[in-house]
C-alpha cells in the first residue's frame, strides 16, 4: 500500500505545487535576468573600450551612443527621422493589410478562388522583397509612394497565406451549424469564417509588422531624404558610427513594441482565446 | 447475398408500420435512398428509408455506427441531399425555423460566450432584443448555465458545453429539433443528468424531437417510438413504442422491470443485426483473400 501510495504523492506534489512554487520564485529573478544580462554586456562592452580592447571606430561606446542619441533627440532630427519610418510604416500596413484580408478569406472560402490564386501567390513569395526595389522605385518613383509600398508587399504575403490556412482550417461542422441556424453568407463570413481564422491571422500580421520593418529600413536607405534607414545610409557616408548605432537601436525598440502592441490586440480581439 | 435476402424476408413485416393512432404526422420520408462515391465505387448508406413521426414525437433512431443515421439527419436538416426518394416536414407557421439541430460532438462557437452561442440562431434570424433576452435567459436557466453566460467554451466541462448546444437549440425554438448522438462523448453520470434535464425541458414544449443514438438504454429512456436500423446499407429493420408514461423520471424508470424488458428486446434485434453484418463482413474478407 505505502509503495503504490508514494509514488501518487510524488507524481502529485510537482504537478500541483511545482508550478506555483515556480512562478513565485523564478518570475521576477526570470524578468531581472532579462533585464540584467543586455545592461551587463553593455557594461562590459564599455570597459572593453575603455581598456581599448576592441576598435572604438567599429564599436564605440555604449556611452558615447547614447550621447549622441541624446544630441540627435534633442535638435529634432531623430524624431523627424522617427516620425517618417513610422507614418511610412501605418501607411504601407493598412495598404498590405486589407486586401490580404480580403483576399485571403476569399480564397479560404472558395476553392475555385483558391486554386486560381494559390499557385500564384506562393510562386511569388519566395522571392525577396528587397530585390523588387529597384522595380519599385521605377514605378512608383522616388517620392513616399515606393516606400509605403514595400511595406505593403512586407505584409501582404504572410497575412494572406496564414488567412487562407486560417479559414480553410475552421472545422466544418461550424459552418454546417451556421447554415443549419439560417446564418447567410455575409453572417457565416463574420460569425464563422473570420473568428475562426483569427488566431492565424493574427500569426500572418506579427510576421508582415516584422517583414515591413525590415523593408522599410531597405527601402530607406535608397532614395529617401528621412527615415531611420537613410539616418543609417547617411551615417555610414559621413562614417559616424555612433549614429549608426543609434538608429539600429531604434528599429529594434520600434520592433519590439509594435511585437507588444500586436501581442495585445489579439488579446482585445481573441478574448477567448487567453492560455496565460 | 443469401444472408441480405434471408433478413429482408425476415424483417420486412416487423418494419411495415401497424398505426393505429391518428396523430398529426410531422415528417414523412419517402423511398429514401443516399449513395456514397468512395474511389469511384458507389456505396450505399441508405437504402430505401421510410418514416412517418408525428407532431410531438420523440423520435429515436437506434443502430449501430456507420449504419447511415447521421447521413439520414442530415438529409432531413437539409445539410445533405438524397440521392432518390423523397421527404417533407409539414410547417404549421412559417414564423418558426424548420429545425434546429443539437450536433455530435463539440459544436459550439469557441469563440463566442455562452449567451452569444445560445442566442445564435435568434440573433442569425433578426429576433427583437428583448425577445432574445427572455429566451436565451430561460433556457441558460433551464441548463443551468445562467452563471455562465459570460464564460467561453475552453472554460467549461464537456457536459457544460453540450448544455449551451442544448440551450442553443431550444431557444431558437424551432418546430422540429433534430439531435444526433449529443450525449456520446460524455460519462455516465453527465449522461443521466442531462437525460433529466432534456427531458424536463422537453416537457414544457412538447416538440417534436428526432434524436439519433447508438445506445439502446438511451433510446428507451428518451424516446416514444424506437427505430431500429441495419447497418451497411442502412436500412429500417424494426420500429418499437415505447410503452412509458410521461413526464418520465429517469432513474425510476431504468429499475423498473418492464424498462429491462423492452431493452433486451431492442437487444436481441440489434444483437442479430450486429452479427449479420459482422458475417456479411467477414465472408467479403474471405472472398477478397480467396
Amino acid at each position: 500500500m505505502t509503495q503504490t501510495l508514494s509514488p501518487d504523492v510524488k507524481i502529485a506534489d510537482p504537478a500541483l505545487n511545482g508550478p506555483k512554487k515556480k512562478k513565485t520564485k523564478k518570475g521576477p529573478s526570470e524578468r531581472a535576468l532579462a533585464v540584467g544580462t543586455p545592461l551587463f554586456l553593455l557594461l562590459v562592452w564599455e570597459l572593453l573600450v575603455h581598456a581599448g580592447a576592441i576598435d572604438a571606430r567599429f564599436f564605440p561606446a555604449p556611452s558615447a551612443i547614447f550621447i549622441r542619441m541624446a544630441d540627435l533627440m534633442s535638435s529634432g532630427v531623430l524624431w523627424m527621422h522617427i516620425w517618417a519610418s513610422l507614418q511610412r510604416l501605418f501607411f504601407g500596413f493598412w495598404l498590405g493589410l486589407v486586401p490580404a484580408l480580403l483576399l485571403g478569406v476569399m480564397m479560404g472560402l472558395s476553392r475555385p478562388i483558391r486554386a486560381a490564386l494559390q499557385p500564384l501567390i506562393s510562386g511569388t513569395y519566395p522571392i525577396p522583397k528587397s530585390a523588387l526595389l529597384p522595380l519599385i522605385l521605377l514605378i512608383f518613383g522616388l517620392g513616399e509612394m515606393s516606400k509605403v509600398v514595400m511595406v505593403a508587399i512586407g505584409v501582404f504575403y504572410p497575412v494572406v497565406l496564414n488567412t487562407v490556412t486560417g479559414v480553410a482550417q475552421v472545422s466544418p461542422i461550424y459552418y454546417d451549424v451556421a447554415k443549419n441556424y439560417g446564418a447567410n453568407k455575409w453572417k457565416v463570413f463574420r460569425t464563422v469564417a473570420i473568428p475562426g481564422a483569427m488566431p492565424s491571422i493574427m500569426t500572418g500580421i506579427e510576421l508582415g509588422a516584422g517583414l515591413g520593418l525590415i523593408l522599410i529600413a531597405i527601402a530607406e536607405m535608397m532614395g529617401a531624404q528621412e527615415g531611420l534607414g537613410f539616418m543609417i545610409w547617411n551615417a555610414w557616408q559621413l562614417f559616424s558610427v555612433e549614429t549608426m548605432y543609434v538608429g539600429i537601436f531604434i528599429i529594434a525598440v520600434i520592433g519590439y513594441a509594435l511585437a507588444l502592441l500586436l501581442a495585445e490586440v489579439g488579446r482585445l480581439l481573441m478574448p477567448w482565446n487567453r492560455r496565460s | 447475398m443469401m444472408a441480405t435476402n434471408a433478413e429482408r424476408g425476415l424483417v420486412l413485416p416487423g418494419a411495415t408500420e401497424s398505426r393505429e393512432r391518428d396523430n398529426e404526422v410531422k415528417i414523412s420520408v419517402d423511398h429514401l435512398s443516399k449513395q456514397f462515391d468512395v474511389k469511384g465505387r458507389s456505396v450505399t448508406a441508405l437504402d430505401d428509408i421510410n418514416i412517418t413521426i408525428d407532431k410531438g414525437q420523440f423520435f429515436m433512431i437506434v443502430g449501430p455506427s456507420g449504419c447511415g443515421k447521421t447521413t439520414l439527419l442530415r438529409i432531413l436538416a437539409g445539410l445533405e441531399k438524397p440521392s432518390s426518394g423523397s421527404f417533407s416536414i409539414k410547417e404549421p407557421d412559417g414564423s418558426r425555423p424548420e429545425n434546429s439541430m443539437v450536433f455530435q460532438g463539440d459544436s459550439i462557437f469557441p469563440w463566442m460566450t455562452v449567451w452569444d452561442n445560445a442566442a445564435y440562431g435568434l440573433t442569425m434570424r433578426n429576433a427583437p432584443k428583448s425577445e432574445i433576452k427572455d429566451t436565451v435567459g430561460h433556457y441558460l436557466d433551464k441548463t443551468g448555465l445562467t452563471a455562465f453566460a459570460d464564460a467561453y467554451p475552453h472554460q467549461l466541462s464537456g457536459g457544460m458545453r453540450q448544455r449551451v448546444s442544448i440551450a442553443r437549440a431550444f431557444s431558437n425554438d424551432p418546430d422540429v429539433l433534430f439531435m444526433d448522438e449529443p450525449f456520446s462523448a460524455l460519462d455516465e453520470q453527465n449522461k443521466t443528468l442531462l437525460h433529466e434535464e432534456l427531458l424536463k425541458i422537453w416537457d414544457e414544449t412538447r416538440k417534436t424531437v428526432l434524436f439519433i443514438t447508438h445506445s439502446v438504454d438511451e433510446a428507451v429512456t428518451l424516446g416514444d417510438r424506437i427505430m431500429i436500423m441495419t447497418s451497411q446499407p442502412g436500412r429500417v429493420k424494426a420500429f418499437v413504442d415505447v410503452p412509458f408514461e410521461r413526464p418520465r423520471d429517469v432513474l425510476e424508470l431504468r429499475q423498473r422491470p418492464e424498462y429491462g424488458e423492452v431493452v433486451y428486446d431492442i437487444w436481441q434485434q440489434l444483437k442479430q443485426e450486429v452479427n449479420t453484418s459482422a458475417e456479411i463482413a467477414k465472408e467479403r474478407a474471405a472472398a477478397k483473400v480467396r
